[in-house]
């Protein structure tokens, strides 16, 4: 990070964690949410706003609207019913999920409200059918504890997941509905001030706290961290879908260092005068490129886009000005016109470039009556999109004046944030008419006081004593996907505790962190493996083998593993080490029985798998022995 | 809209008490300090709670005997009208009407209370379905607004004489917005009374109401604009989803339809047949070649008599019944009978004496799609004989409305002449 002083630029950081809850059943119908491999009923929908609803400071639901893309729905009756479908009012809040709710807003020392209202927050994006996602607000207030210091909690919704997207095309949107309507639980935290290892630390926290409940769901997506993300004298921002507390840290740091490369940005702008912006000082230059060598252009044009340029009085160097490495605010620019659908923009500190060749550039300069000291824009773009494309760039210019705008932003797995849409209003919520108010009872109040987990610590110790392992895998244990997992496959007690612990926390890993896919390998896959080990159909070694080979797609299941390697029968295993032994006679002789250690590496190279090492070893111990008296 | 809207006994007295309003915003101090805004109350809740609306858009409840402290700081006119700026004609394009009875079809919500309002100005109608603007001009009227499951005959009444003072007209055609729930039967009403009319009435509503971005509201009202410009035809026509899908709409003969799910966008169904036209993709497909109306010449007819049941027959039906329906003196009885068309022999009885009180008897089935034949069985046989008239695919409850609207538009006798002449494809033949 090229010089940034964290702790002097006054940030600050919000967790909003989204925890899936383990309740197999949908929050208002009792559709279980499992992923599906095929979707026999597929519908097309098209989500709309009335505009004299909206407040003029809501762009990104008007353009959503205004674009009207076609969205398509694949489901499987296996896991959606006409709820989802928005063909059916909702059923009754399920009842787990409330009492999951409210158990979770005790252990954070929250104020549950006694009657509870549901509100549609508009989305209309697509990934609700309805066109609003369904959420209400359990408790406010309360704290976490994190190494002796207090962490506020704001509040404490519960929610419902949205679709799964599939594709996204330029007129199309797909998604499955398997995962829509999957109770989600909601934790915003107070902003705080900190390093970002200090951030991580308490979502490490709060995630622990909740797995604690046993009531949450486990497994890649299952839960999502949103930040807030502010500087002194800057908007906040909302980064949205960071994945893994890894990337968390990550993405506060670049955003601490883009808000930051921001203000200096502001800074520069505030000593030069540009003219007042307007769609004025905009030209129509679709004839003039019309010979262009450039791909990029006569790509647009072909596809019948207008290209249009912006004159920007004194703006020379502005784009490309790199106060941190990557931080520029042509970069922003690009960013807003890519969520109108336009694939980015050109700035005169770029040019010449991308097949727009110098004269080119000199000519454009003419038309646009520019200054070596001035700036310009090239846009290209359909023409019901390039207007809004426009304002949004004007737009962000004159807010990059005043350094960090308020505005929502997205993870990337690099660890960086892209625009997403502006920050939407209180605007967007209002009550879902189609469920009554919901009382909490005293009782109900109580049985959630009740049930308050065990802090994490007893938890890892009770981990700890049950099972025989030690406190560091114990841990590792808790905290990785597969607790649930480990306890399912221990319950019979037909495999070693040890040995399943250090497989689900290390080898899986381990083939994680070479690239392989994790989210190929599924629990039932693990749990047939052990079943197999346990009644000896498969050897220890080749779980790893398994493993890889469903991770990196090769399998579908631990049984096309066995079938393709079917263990070697004995006759075959003699033959095949009087052969090794045939050819490795003279090093036998010279050294002896240390001899094994390497003709068993040899043996296992091609034997991997299809013979259980301990009988290898044997078995090649003897031989070797049998030579050796000879 | 009241400065208390739901809000009774206790929590009623308590913003009596401290002065707030329904509207206003105000800190409350409960275990913590907040400021909220007071919302209304959902109806036949407690009067234990008051409703809050936070600054992050959530409404909850608070338990008034938790308030400490409440404080007004500002309030904000909750009736508050928005101006409104009139759509400018396009004179290329065809005129039509949409006339509103109620439903949720062209409503709107209001975001900060959340309650569905009338919206049918052409203005907001344009706003909730700028599409509209492309295809025709739309003078929007409203007529009345109610929940179809409160429409009455005399509704039916007021909706026919006021298409009839349009029947000559420019309008390409006319939309009747209606609430879905007895669509089915207001549509039977017109086809009869105003059998012959000119231009195509077209009703529509909305399975999802128009307060969510998923409702098919646009949609429907989108390919009934569509179906008026396009088709060249006349008739009364019920347009709704054809399927789960926003682009896949149909257009039903309004005597053939029925209401076949409670909730789906595509609940309604022509029974025996498909739906006479289709608008997919925008296109119209055509799906029958018959005319809708057996008569060229327009001859409104708009009376109505509702001395007429519709008797569902099961086993263990009582007579009794029927023998009340004559004694309150009811002119028609419209059977759903088993099957091709049966009730049981204890019925016998009092068939005859309806009879002879002159009541019209006719046979619809309960069975949701086929004919009645009652030569088949003995006891059809035995039925025909008493008297009772065959209404062969007739809907049941197209049967019940045309069967009103006979006995209000006759009187010499000739009910049953009029029940069985097909005079708005209420027969296929």
């Amino acid at each position: 990070m090229s010089g940034i002083e964290i702790d002097k630029i006054g940030l600050k950081v919000g967790l909003e964690i989204h925890q899936q809850l383990a309740t197999n059943k949908k929050l208002f119908c009792s559709c279980n949410p499992v992923e599906s491999e095929d979707y026999p009923v597929k519908f097309f929908r098209r989500l709309r706003l009335a505009k004299s609803e909206l407040g003029k400071y809501d762009p990104a639901a008007v353009f959503e609207s205004s674009k009207s893309k076609l969205i398509s729905y694949n489901a499987n009756p296996q896991s959606s019913c006409l709820v989802e479908y928005d063909d059916e009012p909702p059923h009754n809040l399920d009842n787990d999920a409330k009492t999951t709710s409210l158990i979770i807003a005790s252990a954070l020392h929250s104020d549950i409200f006694s009657e509870i209202h549901v509100m549609r927050k508009i989305v209309i994006d697509g990934s609700n059918t309805s066109g609003f996602q369904r959420t209400m607000l359990v408790a406010n207030g309360g704290y976490l504890e994190v190494e002796q210091k207090k962490i506020g909690v704001q509040s404490i919704c519960l929610e419902e997941d949205a679709a799964k997207l599939l594709r996204d095309t330029e007129n199309i949107r797909e998604y499955s509905l398997d995962r829509l309507g999957t109770p989600l639980v909601e934790i915003a935290l107070e902003p705080v001030e900190g390093t970002p290892s200090d951030i991580k630390k308490i979502a490490l926290t709060l995630g622990r706290l909740l797995r604690v409940t046993r009531r949450v769901t486990r497994g890649i997506g299952s839960i999502r961290q949103d930040v807030n993300v502010s500087i002194s004298g800057g908007g906040i921002v909302e980064v949205k879908g960071v994945q893994q507390l890894d990337q968390l840290e990550e993405v506060i740091m670049y955003e601490a260092k883009r808000q930051h490369g921001l203000q200096l940005i502001a800074e520069k702008l505030k000593k030069i005068q540009f003219d007042d912006l307007t769609k004025e000082n905009i030209v129509d230059v679709t004839s003039f490129f019309a010979s262009s060598k450039s791909k990029v252009i006569q790509k647009s044009l072909k596809d019948e886009a207008i290209i249009k340029a912006l004159k920007i009085k004194n703006f020379a160097g502005i784009f490309g000005y790199e106060p941190y490495q990557g931080i520029r605010l042509g970069k922003e620019l690009g960013q807003q016109v890519r969520f109108f659908g336009i694939g980015g923009i050109f700035h005169s500190d770029e040019l010449p470039n991308y097949g727009i060749e110098k004269e080119e550039v000199e000519q454009l300069r003419k038309i646009l009556k520019t200054e070596e000291s001035d700036g310009f824009l090239i846009i290209a773009g359909s023409k019901d999109k390039i207007e809004f494309a426009i304002d949004a760039v004007i737009n962000r210019i004159k807010e990059a004046k005043n350094g960090v705008p308020a505005e929502t932003r997205a993870a990337t797995p690099a660890g960086e944030t892209v625009f997403l849409r502006p920050r939407p209003g209180a605007s967007r919520m209002y009550p879902e008419t189609d469920i009554p108010p919901i009382i909490i009872s005293n009782n109900e109040l109580e049985f959630a006081k009740i049930n308050i987990p065990k802090p994490w610590d007893s938890a890892i110790s009770d981990i700890q004593t049950k099972y025989s392992l030690n406190k560091q895998l114990s841990e590792q244990l808790f905290d990785s996907d597969y607790l649930d997992l480990f306890e399912s496959i221990c319950a019979n007690k037909a495999n070693n505790p040890n040995f399943v612990a250090s497989i689900l926390c290390s080898t899986i890993t381990n083939l994680e962190r070479r690239g392989l896919d994790a989210t190929l390998l599924k629990p039932e896959h693990i749990s047939r493996s052990f079943e197999l080990l346990s009644i000896s159909k498969i050897t220890k070694e080749s779980l790893e083998m398994i493993y890889e080979s469903i991770m990196s797609g090769k399998i579908k299941s631990v049984e096309e593993f066995i079938e393709n390697s079917s263990p070697m029968s004995e006759g075959e295993l003699e033959h095949f080490l009087d052969d090794l032994i045939k050819n490795n006679l003279g090093i036998i002789k010279k050294q002896g029985n240390h001899s094994s250690s390497m003709l068993m590496g040899m043996a296992m190279k091609s034997l991997r798998g299809k013979v259980s090492g301990e009988k290898l070893s044997k078995l090649l111990e003897m031989k070797i022995s049998k030579i050796l008296e000879e | 809209m009241s400065d208390y809207r739901g809000y009774e006994g206790k929590s009623l007295e308590f913003l009596k008490q401290n002065k707030i309003k329904v509207g206003d915003t105000v800190k409350i101090t409960t275990n913590s300090d907040n400021v909220a805004t007071i919302m209304p109350r959902y109806e036949h809740s407690d009067d234990k709670h008051i409703v809050v609306k936070f600054k992050s858009g959530y409404n909850v409840g608070l338990e008034i005997n938790n308030i400490k402290k409440i404080e007004y700081i500002s309030s904000i006119d909750i009736n508050q009208k928005k101006e409104q700026s009139p759509t400018k004609p396009k004179p290329q394009l065809p005129k039509i009407l949409l006339l509103s009875t109620g439903g949720t079809i062209a409503s709107k919500v209001d975001y900060r209370t959340g309650s569905v309002t009338p919206a049918l100005s052409a203005h907001d109608l344009y706003a909730i379905v700028p599409e509209l603007d492309n295809i025709a001009n739309v003078d929007a009227e409203v007529l009345f607004s109610e929940y179809s499951e409160n429409l009455t005959p005399e509704h039916w009444k007021k909706i026919a004489e006021r298409l009839d003072s349009y029947s000559n007209s420019d309008y390409k055609g006319v939309i009747v917005a209606h609430g879905t729930d007895t669509m089915q039967y207001t549509a039977a009403f017109l086809s009869f009374a105003l059998a012959g009319f000119p231009i195509p009435i077209v009703l529509v509503g909305s399975q999802r109401s128009s307060d969510r971005p998923s409702s098919d509201a646009a949609s429907n009202l989108i390919a009934a604009t569509k179906f008026i410009v396009e088709s060249n035809t006349n008739g009364v026509f019920v347009s709704m989803h054809n399927s789960e899908s926003d682009d896949d709409i149909a257009c039903h003969f309004g005597t053939r339809v029925r209401k076949n799910h409670a909730s789906k966008r595509n609940a309604f169904e022509t029974v025996g047949g498909i739906p006479a036209f289709i608008i997919k993709q925008g296109e119209i497909i055509q799906n029958t070649k018959d005319q809708y109306f057996k008569q060229k010449q327009y001859t409104p007819k708009i009376n109505v008599d509702t001395r007429v049941a519709l008797v569902k027959y099961y086993p263990g039906y009582d007579p009794k019944l029927v023998y009340d329906l004559i004694n309150h003196g009811y002119k028609a009885i419209i059977f759903e009978g088993t099957g091709l068309g049966h009730i049981g022999k204890d019925m016998y009885d009092v068939i005859k004496k309806a009879k002879e009180t002159r009541i019209f008897l006719g046979m619809t089935s309960q069975c949701h799609d086929g004919r009645v034949n009652m030569a088949i069985y003995e006891s059809g046989r035995d039925l025909l004989h008493l008297g009772i008239t065959p209404l062969s695919d007739m809907i049941s409850e197209t049967a019940l409305v045309k069967a009103m609207w006979a006995l209000g538009n006759t009187k010499d006798g000739k009910v049953d002449d009029m029940m069985i002449t097909n005079i708005a494809s209420e027969y296929t033949e």
